[in-house]
Formats: C-alpha cells, structure tokens, sequence
C-alpha cells in the first residue's frame, strides 16, 4: 500500500470518527434537556474526536517514513559478512547502495558476492514487514485514537477546550516554519562562509579590491590569481542601485502625490492598477529590455555625442567610452522596475496623513501645493522614507536584471558608462555549472551571499525602525 | 425618528419661515437663499443670515442638521468635498465668497477656521503660530515673525505655557492647549472672521472654559461663528443663536431670547431637551 492511499484512509477515517463525535454528544444530550446542557458546541466533541484520531496515526505515518530507512540500514549492516564491517565510511556506503539495488532488483549478487546474500535477504523481508507493518500499525492507531475521543465525549467535558489548545499549536507551527526557514538558511550560509573563511582571510576579503574568482586547477595555469576583494563588487551594486533609487525615487514620489492629492477618483482608479502593472512584469523581462533596448540605445547616444564632440575638438567628448554592458542602462531599467514599490507605499503614507491637517491648513489659507509641501510631505515623510529604505533593499538584491545587462567585469569605477558587477551577479556565475562544492571560488558565492543578507537586513531594519516611529506620531 | 421627532419633521415641512431676526444692517457676512446639496441630497434649505461684526453668533441643532455644513460654506472649505455643491448668494462684506475671480486662497486668508478636533501640524509649536505668516508673506523678517508668534500666543493665553519649549513638538501639548494653539494659528493670519466647529468637544470642562474665555476676548476683534452642540457654551459665549433643524434655519434672535422665550415652537422643543 502506498503513502497517498493510506493518507486517505486516514482522513476517512477521521471524518468518520467526526460522523460519531457530533452523533454521540447529541445523544448525550438528548437525555439531560438539549445540547445547552452540553460542556460545549456539538461540533467542538465532533472535532475533538476528529483530532485524536488524526493526528496520532499521521504522526506515527510521520516517523515511521523518517525513521524506518535508517532502523532497516543497521538491521542490515549487522548481517553483512565480517570483512565488510571493517571497510571505511565511504566503502561501507557504497556496499550498502550495491545491496539495495540488488535487492529491488537492478544488478545481480554475482557482482556483490555471494557472501552478501544474507544481507540482500534481510534488507528485503525487512522491507516487506516494514510495508505491511506500516498500515496496519496506523489503522490500529487511528482507532484506538478514535476510541479514547469518544469516551472523551461526556456533558462535563469542556471539548471546545482542548481544540482550541490544539489549534494554537498548530498555528504556532505553521508561523515558526518560516522563521526556522529563516534561521536554516543563514546557518548554511554561514557555515559555508565560515569554511570560506578558513581559505580567505576575512579582511582580504572586506577590503580587498581586487576581484577575480579563478581558482588555477593546475599549479601552472595562467591567468588565475584567485583573489577576493569584495570592494568592487560593492561599488558596482551601490552604483547601480543608486541610479536605480535615484530614478525611481522622484518619479515614484511624484506620482504618489499625483494620485493620491490630485487625481480625480477616477483616474485614480485607472492609472494606479497600471503602475502596479510594473510590479507584476517578470525581472527578466526587464532584464532583456535592459540589454537588447536600453543599453544599446544609450551607447548608441555615447557614440553620437563622442563624434560630435570630436567634430568640435571637445576632449573630454571625444574620449567618451560608452560600453555596451553599462551601469547606466542597467540602473535605469531596475529604476523603473522599483517605481512601483515607491509609489505604492508613498501613497499608502500620504492617505494615512489625517484629512484634518489638510483641513487645518487649507482653513489657514494654504493652497494645495503648499499643503503638500509643508504639512503632507514632511507628516509622511518617515513613511516615505521607509518605503525608499525598502526598494533600496529589493534593488541591492536584484538578480536578474543585472546579470543580463550589467555584465560580468568586476571594475572599480563609479563611471556609470563603464560595466560593473554586482554581488547577486557574482554568486550567481559562481555557482552555475559544474562545481566542486570545497574550492574557494564556490565558497566565496556563499560569503557573498551572507554579506547581502546583512546589507539588506540591515535596511530593512532600518526601515521597520523608521516606520514604527511615524505611526507613533499621530496618537 | 420617534414619534415626537416625525412630528416635528411634518411642522418643519409645512411651515418652514425663519422666525426671529436673521437680518442685520451692515452685517459682516450677508447668506441669501443658501441651498447646499452632497451629490443629490439636499444638506442645507433656503438659509438666510447675517452675520455681524465683532459679534459672535453661535450655531445650534440637533445632529445631521446642517450646522456644520452651513459653517463650511462660509470659507468655501466645502470645496475640498468633490460632491458638495452651494448656491445662493454668500456676501463677505458685500463681495460674493462665490464669484469666479475670488481666489479661494484669500478667501480663507480673511475667514479663518477652527476644528472640532484640534489639529496641529506635526511641526514645532513655533512653525505651527508661523505657518499662516510664512504662507502669506505676512512678516519680512525673522524678528517680526518672532513678534508676531509672540502676540498671538500671550492673546490666546498660551504663551507663559509654551515660551520655554517653541521648538518641541506640537503634538505633545495637551488636548485644550492644541486647541488653543489652532486658534492662535488662525488669528496669527489676523482674519477678520473665525469660524469654530464645536472648538471644545474634545476638550475636558477646564479647558473647554479657558477656551470660552478665549472666545469671549476675540470677541472684540473678530466676527465668530461657533457651531455647538452645548447650549450652555451658546449661551455664555454668543450674542445671538441660530437654531437649525433638518437644513433648516428655524429661529435666530438674541441669545437670551432664544433660551428664555423661543419663538419657535422647535426650538423650544430642543431647548428643553424634547428633541436632540
């Protein structure tokens, strides 16, 4: 029998434990004067009973999934012939995989051995009882379960009680798993990083300005210095980001306070579902607009302008290097991407500023661009800020965009024509294709990957602080 | 509606004509055959007023019956409202309030305003008194703008409370000292009219008096319109009453008058606390 039938066996089984639940405390009931003499609601002893049978049976279907691979692995290890006991790990493991694939069937003993041919028996009836056993001890469960509910179905028993107990366990787990989700992924990043650590000194690496992750596979291999220095990488992501906020930050503002201080309900209506249209734009549809559209166009532009200036003997025209993978181009496109984020919490702050100060100010003899200027604006400016704080965080973390426009070079320039790099572009090239999980090159994407979470951590911080204190301002 | 209240409806509807006398000579504010609609319900009835100057009328009424509409219509705030409509002929000193080429700006320059709830700006209690000032130009320099965040704060009482801490933050400032510091926002612009929507309902009945007190000294300067649900405060306040109902301008006369001997037999009924 396999897992699905016999999940749904199970919860057959408890919708029929909830079918006697809710007919049994109605016939507990019936004698004492109607369900107002019951400890609690029909349906609470129904769900009762429900609980006790469920989650029993699921928990051991649970364990028993987990846990019998391993029991049946050391049941089989102790019947393979004395010489193999004595192998290492690695060999050890190896055998095992050899006996459990002759015993499903693939291979034959000839090549193990015939010496393991108690073991292959073993590995296989202990399998089949594991089979059988399973469903059998779960039904079994799942009735006793059932039973112990039902005598747990009396007048005076409050059930509503132990549900509702039940029920905040449950969404406790299911709120914890995200956050243990959290704390699993920043364990394994920091321990790779710690194993990265141990090959780089950690100030190399923070401080360093040299970027290049070629590592030489052969001691005489050319061109593969293997250095670490974060600081380029930095640079490139701090400067397409800032292109990007400085993009997205006034636009977003201005058409926050458009929409929400001078558009008519109406054109509010359209234009805010179409801005939010540019949040649902997949990055990587972005990211193609970026290298095949902006980019081109702009060196395109750079080239005009450096024959123009060369016609009319402007040096520094003329000089004018217009790369094809630039900064520019790529903050430009990530800019328009985070418009959305910008405007749409702007808005959101700019609503919550109370229509009484508005009054207040008009009633002064303010016009409405005074208004917004000196009352709206700065009440709901920590708001903004923490908004601008947040699609800072989304643009230092982007992806896409910047892997297929920005390119790959890691140079130290703040030239916004030049090609930079950025950190997520790093991990990314470091970590696709075949890798060995143990060089420093590969580690050093997890190193990587740990200073962005902190970088974007520490903003979003930043940003919740900055939050929290505007909403205390009003109250 | 009660039984009692849907009777008073019906007497309202036969015989509306505001008793009293709603009409002065030479008033500061002149209101003929005002009707003011929120989209297609009529919120205000055919309200002829006058306001007079220096003087402080006060508006009462049942709620919902359009006291505060009426009020806003004096300073056109009932722009702000997308679906709000006036018609009829509001005079300022014999200038139509309503007339094109009235800039709205000025407008409320000379009719100032004061809320229910006290609305400082989330601003210094210095930059709240100078708000009006810096918006209109109203002072050249620093040392006039000083001057003149000093005399509005000693004419609303507030200034021994607050010299020492201008630049803290308004909103620390108690409840009736908020609302003290909105009326001294408002005169700072020295309007000629103040209007106040129920200035002390949110304030506790210590300073709902210093505030009445304030009233009372503005007098002399200012044309006040108050809007009030207390008639206590009407009556220790206001030279005369306007007594509105569903819309309607039921009574106006002489403060006394109106809580001694209404004409009106509505009036009476929400006097006495028959109706409200």
């Amino acid at each position: 029998m396999n897992l699905s039938t016999l999940l749904l066996i199970i919860l057959a089984g408890s919708a029929v434990a909830y079918f006697i639940g809710y007919t049994r405390s109605q016939q507990i009931a019936k004698p004492i004067g109607g369900v107002r003499h019951l400890a609690t609601l029909p349906t609470y002893y129904a769900s009762m009973m429900t609980l006790w049978a469920l989650i029993p049976a699921l928990l051991l279907v649970f364990f028993w999934s987990v846990l019998d691979g391993a029991i049946i692995d050391s049941l089989v290890k102790s019947s393979l012939p004395q010489e193999a006991k004595r192998l290492s790990e690695e060999n050890l493991g190896l055998i095992m995989s050899q006996v459990s694939n002759v015993a499903s069937g693939i291979g034959s003993i000839d090549v193990l051995g015939q010496e393991y041919a108690p073991a292959v028996e073993r590995l296989v009836s202990l399998t089949a009882i594991s089979q059988r056993a399973m469903p059998l001890l779960a039904f079994c469960v799942l009735v006793l379960g059932a039973l112990m509910g039902f005598r747990a179905v009396r007048a005076t028993n409050n059930a509503r009680y132990t549900v509702e107990k039940i029920f905040n366990v449950a969404i406790f787990v299911c709120s914890s798993i995200a956050i243990f989700t959290t704390f699993g992924i920043v364990f394994s990043v920091l321990f790779e990083s710690i194993h990265f650590f141990q090959k780089v000194p950690f100030f190399d690496f923070l401080l360093g300005t040299h970027w290049s992750p070629q590592i030489a596979i052969r001691a005489d291999q050319a061109g593969a210095s293997g250095s670490f220095g974060v600081i380029p990488l930095i640079v490139g992501t701090l400067l397409i980001s800032m292109i990007a906020l400085s993009i997205a930050v006034p636009v977003g503002l201005m058409s926050a306070i458009y929409l929400s201080e001078y558009a008519t309900s109406k054109t509010r209506s359209i234009v805010k579902p179409m801005l939010e249209i540019l949040a649902g734009v997949p990055t990587v549809v972005y990211g193609f607009f970026a290298a095949l559209t902006v980019a081109p166009a702009i060196r395109h532009y750079g080239d005009q302008l450096r024959v123009w200036g060369a016609d009319n003997d402007i040096t520094w025209l003329a000089n004018l290097a217009v790369s094809s993978e630039s900064a520019l181009a790529t903050g430009m496109v990530m800019g328009v991407m985070i418009i959305p984020f910008v405007s749409s919490l702007s808005d959101d702050v700019i609503n919550a500023v109370p229509q009484s100060l508005r009054d207040g100010s008009y009633a002064l003899g303010a016009t409405q661009s005074e208004t917004i200027k000196k009352v709206v604006f700065p009440a709901a400016l920590p708001g903004i800020v923490g908004g601008v704080l947040l699609a800072a965080s989304r643009a230092i973390g982007e992806t896409m965009i910047v892997v297929m426009a920005a390119g790959l070079a890691a140079n130290l320039t703040v030239n916004p024509l030049e090609a930079v790099t950025t950190v997520t572009v790093q991990i990314v090239t470091l970590l696709v294709g075949d890798q060995e999980f143990d060089s420093a090159k590969t580690l050093a994407a997890f190193a990587l990957g740990l200073f962005l979470f902190v970088i974007t951590l520490a903003l979003n911080v930043i940003a919740l602080k900055v939050v929290k204190k505007y909403r205390e301002q009003y109250d | 509606m009660n039984k009692a209240q849907q009777s008073m409806a019906e007497i309202v509807k036969e015989t509306y004509q505001t008793v009293g006398l709603p009409l002065l000579d030479d008033p500061k504010i002149r209101v003929r055959n005002a009707n003011v609609f929120y989209a297609d319900k009529q919120a205000i009835f055919d309200v002829n007023l006058d306001i007079g100057k220096n003087q402080v009328i006060s508006m009462i009424g049942p709620s919902g019956c359009g006291k505060s509409t009426f009020l806003r219509c004096l300073n056109r705030m009932n722009d702000t409202i997308d679906i709000c409509r006036v018609e009829g002929d509001l005079l300022l000193e014999d200038e139509d309030m309503y007339d094109k080429k009235i800039d709205v700006v000025e407008l409320r320059a000379r009719v100032g305003m004061v809320f229910q709830k006290p609305n400082p700006f989330p601003k210094s209690i210095y930059e709240n008194v100078a708000y009006g000032a810096r918006i209109h130009g109203l002072t050249d320099n620093k040392v006039q703008l000083d001057e003149l965040v000093e005399t509005s704060l000693i004419r609303c009482g507030l200034w021994k409370e607050v010299k020492d801490r201008l630049n803290e933050p308004a909103t620390g400032l108690s409840g009736g000292q908020q609302q003290r510091l909105c009326i001294a926002r408002a005169i700072a612009v020295n309007p000629e009219v103040i209007l106040m929507d129920e200035p002390c309902s949110a304030l506790d009945p210590i300073a709902t008096a210093t505030v009445e007190e304030l009233i009372h000294e503005l007098s002399e300067n200012f044309t006040i319109c108050i809007v009030t649900h207390s008639m206590q405060q009407a009556a220790r306040v206001s030279q005369r009453t306007a007594y509105f109902h569903l819309g309607k301008l039921i009574e106006v006369n002489d403060t006394s008058q109106v809580f001694t001997n209404p004409e009106h037999q509505l009036t009476e009924a929400y006097i006495t606390g028959r109706i409200g």
